[in-house]
């Protein structure tokens, strides 16, 4: 029970004074809260692959398909793009702005190599005759790793998008919490390839 | 290849063509109503110049209070919809006997319960519950708008998005025949070639990227933007339930996106996750879409728990009973809905164990919602209970939720379900849960609201009317329903051969039309309301009409755009209770400028975009696809070279916000 009788003076139920709120506080929980929704969808693709990876429909299977060599060249291509992302981070912090350009340029190259190799990956695979619609495991495979694909092309319109923005308007604060988000988004793409790589291809094929 | 060949497709225009217009004359009947209306609509907005206010001060608005108002009013005009589609199944359903047809053939009847569904859930109870939630919350944790205003602003939109792609339906083409949740293998692209399901499938992504954005908005903005001293255990329980709500749509929209889209791959591209061919499952499209179809239905009433014990705190004079218990009852809600799933489908075949689990943590879900009802109820103990309309919708809830729970009880015991599952009986177990928890609930928070919104008070005499005629109403319409669905028909049907159950089914048919007088009561209540909004009866000058207990009847009715002039500080539980039993006086000048966010159009172009690409895609009209996407990347992109996004608020201006204020209370008083 409320039992205050004594009169408070103002102050006491107002913020009577200019009180700073930083811009963008919200910005990075907000972005997490995001990414863990991103992460649900993943977890439906990683669980219907999961379902249906044993449904090959008389078709080919992950021992067939997968060329473990071709993925470890790839992985290595997305995990080099994290490393230098935190190096264009480390640049960012000492707001050295050509620094930072320089290593998401080459953040940008990994990128487009691992999505090179997915894509030759991908077409190889279809004109073998093992399209998404060849079977259910087919499909949850093309889902999964296209999906993942599909992330990392987004990423790689968003690092141009900040690219041009930070070459323009510099390292201000607003552009810095972008790059954070973006890194937060490359990092988190990382993850989850890891997990692809361990479930679909290596579990794949031993 | 998984395009039917049946289906003539044109460049310019994919399938669409003149054949895609229906001409029953019950469609061609509500166009032409629809249409007249519409035109009467633009012409009377462009007669009284109104486009340049509704743009400037509406459409492009990132107050979270007016989106939270043009949520309710989309509801609304969504909810008379979807209740028309509930009138016509029931008239169907009392004339289809001794060998009568109805006057629905099957195509047209399979659509109006799928849309009557689909609406009901998506496009009345969503955005009732997030326009609630939006223009309450910040107000009541003391805020001056949510963490992020603009997304605010786009999700309504991509929610009015989806809202046009479903009705579109109506009239260009045909809605879904499969049921709400559109389970494969009928919803698949074999059993249902044409465009049906792709408006269903389209409407609900567009809507849904609005809601999964609306839920991190609103998540975050609980957990960053509350007033200094309100710790978690000091926000109200409104506030409390919507944060678990929030936290449900963030852990299960993206579930529903996903399984949508695989859905539309089997559809476009013919893979095969939930065909009955090459391996794939129709079952798992089951399980995932349930996964997000049982925390839906708490993501619906969650919040009107919230507003039920807001009411009851306040009419009944006393702080909450059991505040603690009420917010641990909340999150264990949230924990537990996501372990039920599989009662939606106990006949699916998972074998005892698996349906023993299920069956018993549905079962334990009614504890947390028990403990609940008894807070309410000790509340009121020994309160001095003002009958108001909050609390009479309010007390109509208890005994009508206690009934559809205990229902709900039954139907979680395996056993018991093997005989009612899809039978009517769950039918009106459902409605008692939704009607009786959401949209009861929904009333109460309006008419306890509507003063904050729109400084003045509700017509009590008509929303007495609407009251009466919907609790009546409503168990006239479903205890039929249950007495059926124990006789054993099912859902869905359209024609019946036993001439003995159309008693029921008349009855049902009467308590409808007692609902439409509720209904049309309200909307009365509403026109009287604003036309005397002026009469001293109506009129609250003191944004404090009920002798409320939250921050939000400590700012003025309508609150400034700003919402506070000065951030209020809080010391426990019911800030405004005790700032008025301290005495607190609102400080005055000196202001200081208020940091706002400014007003921007993006949010509507954006969502435009983004139905013209949901329409292009239903109707396989590949190029408007295509430009249509890029043009929304390439937008989204040019928005954010768009720097300049807020504003302060110069403290002439507040000065002059906060002396009206004054001015009015002195004439008030």
């Amino acid at each position: 029970m409320s039992t205050v009788t004594e009169i408070k003076t103002a102050s006491e139920y107002w913020e009577t004074e200019p009180h700073h709120h930083p811009e963008g506080a919200s910005t990075s929980i907000g972005f997490w809260v995001y990414l863990m929704s991103d992460c649900l969808m993943f977890a439906v693709l990683f669980a219907t692959f999961g379902v249906l990876r044993g449904n090959l429909a008389a078709g080919p299977g992950p021992k067939d398909l997968f060329d473990l060599s071709l993925v470890a060249v790839n992985t290595t291509m997305l995990l080099l793009s994290s490393i230098t992302y935190g190096f264009a981070m480390l640049r960012m912090g000492a707001g050295d702005k050509s620094g930072t350009l320089r290593w998401l340029a080459i953040t940008l190259f990994f990128g487009l190599c691992f999505l090179g190799i997915e894509l030759y990956e991908f077409h190889h695979m279809i004109a073998e005759g093992a399209g998404p619609w060849r079977s259910a495991f087919l499909s949850s495979f093309f889902a999964l790793v296209g999906t993942h694909g599909l992330h990392v092309t987004f990423g790689s319109i968003w690092l141009v998008t900040l690219m041009v923005q930070v070459s323009k308007f510099g390292l201000t604060s607003a552009n810095q919490r972008r790059l954070t988000c973006l890194s937060l988004f490359w990092h988190f793409l990382d993850l989850i390839w890891i997990g692809v790589f361990t479930v679909v291809y290596l579990l794949g094929v031993i | 290849m998984a395009i039917p060949t049946n289906v003539e497709t044109t460049f310019l225009l994919g399938r669409l063509n003149w054949d895609a217009i229906p001409k029953e004359p019950i469609v061609m009947a509500t166009f032409a109503v629809v249409a007249i209306g519409g035109i009467a609509l633009v012409a009377a907005l462009t007669k009284f110049k109104l486009w340049g206010y509704l743009w400037n001060e509406w459409f492009t608005s990132v107050d979270h209070k007016k989106i939270g108002i043009m949520y309710m009013i989309l509801g609304m005009i969504m909810f008379v919809r979807g209740f028309a589609d509930a009138v016509m199944m029931r008239i169907q359903q009392v004339w289809a006997f001794n060998g009568s047809e109805g006057y629905l053939n099957s195509h047209h009847y399979d659509q109006i319960f799928t849309a009557h569904g689909v609406i009901m859930i998506f496009f009345v109870a969503m955005p009732f519950v997030t326009g609630l939630m939006n223009y309450i919350v910040p107000l009541q944790i003391g805020a001056r708008d949510v963490s992020f205003p603009f997304l605010n602003n786009f999700s309504f939109w991509m929610t009015v998005g989806g809202a046009v792609i479903v009705m579109a339906s109506l009239f260009v083409g045909e809605f879904a025949q499969t049921g709400w949740l559109a389970f494969p293998p009928l919803s698949g692209i074999q059993a249902s070639p044409w465009v049906g399901v792709d408006y269903y499938i389209w409407g609900l992504q567009v809507a849904g990227v609005g809601t999964t954005l609306s839920g991190i908005n609103l998540m975050v903005t609980i957990l960053k933007m509350r007033a200094p001293g309100m710790t978690m255990m000091r926000m109200p329980v409104f506030t409390w339930t919507s944060f678990c709500t929030n936290i449900l749509i963030v852990a299960t929209f993206p579930v529903l996106t996903m399984t949508l889209i695989l859905l539309t791959l089997d559809r476009y591209i013919g893979t095969n996750f939930f065909t009955a061919e090459n391996g794939g499952s129709p079952m798992m499209y089951i399980n995932l879409i349930w996964i997000w179809g049982h925390p839906e239905v708490y993501i619906l009433v969650l919040p009107l728990f919230g507003v039920y014990s807001e009411v009851t705190a306040t009419f009944s004079g006393k702080r909450l009973f059991g505040y603690t218990s009420m917010v641990y009852a909340t999150v264990c809600i949230t924990i537990l809905s996501y372990l039920v799933w599989l009662h939606h489908f106990f006949t699916m075949g998972a074998g005892a164990s698996v349906n023993s689990f299920f069956g018993i943590t549905t079962m334990i879900i009614s504890i947390p919602t028990g403990a609940k009802i008894f807070n309410w109820l000790f509340t009121m103990y020994r309160g001095r209970v003002r009958f108001e309309l909050p609390m009479m919708w309010t007390v109509a809830f208890m005994l009508t939720f206690v009934i559809g729970g205990m229902t709900g009880v039954l139907l979680a015991v395996p056993p018991a379900d093997f005989v009612l599952h899809n039978s009517l009986f769950l039918i009106a177990h459902f409605h008692n849960v939704i009607i009786g928890g959401v949209v009861f609930g929904v009333f109460a928070a309006i008419n306890y609201w509507w003063p904050k919104a729109f400084g003045f008070k509700l017509n009590r005499f008509w929303g007495k009317v609407s009251f009466w005629c919907w609790v009546i109403g409503f168990w006239v319409a479903f205890t039929p329903l249950y007495v059926l669905g124990l006789m054993g028909v099912t859902r869905r049907v359209r024609v019946f051969d036993d001439p003995s159950l159309q008693i029921w089914f008349i009855i049902a048919g009467i308590g409808a039309f007692l609902i439409a007088c509720g209904i049309g009561s309200m909307f009365l209540q509403f026109g009287i309301s604003i036309w005397k909004r002026n009469d001293p009866a109506y009129r609250d000058v003191t944004g404090d009409p009920w002798n409320g207990r939250t921050l939000e009847w400590s700012t003025s009715s309508p609150p400034p755009s700003y919402n506070f002039a000065f951030t209020p500080v809080v010391h426990g539980l019911d800030a405004w209770t005790d700032m008025k039993a301290a005495g607190a006086q609102r400080p005055r000048a000196p202001y200081i400028p208020i940091h706002m966010p400014r007003y921007t159009g993006s949010g509507v172009i954006l969502a435009g975009l983004s139905t013209i690409l949901g329409m292009a895609m239903i109707w396989y009209i590949w190029w408007l696809a295509a430009v249509s996407f890029a043009g929304l990347v390439g937008f989204a992109i040019y928005h954010t070279f768009n720097y300049n996004r807020d504003f302060y608020v110069p403290v002439n201006e507040v000065e002059s916000v906060e002396n009206a204020r004054d001015r009015a209370l002195a004439q008030g008083a």
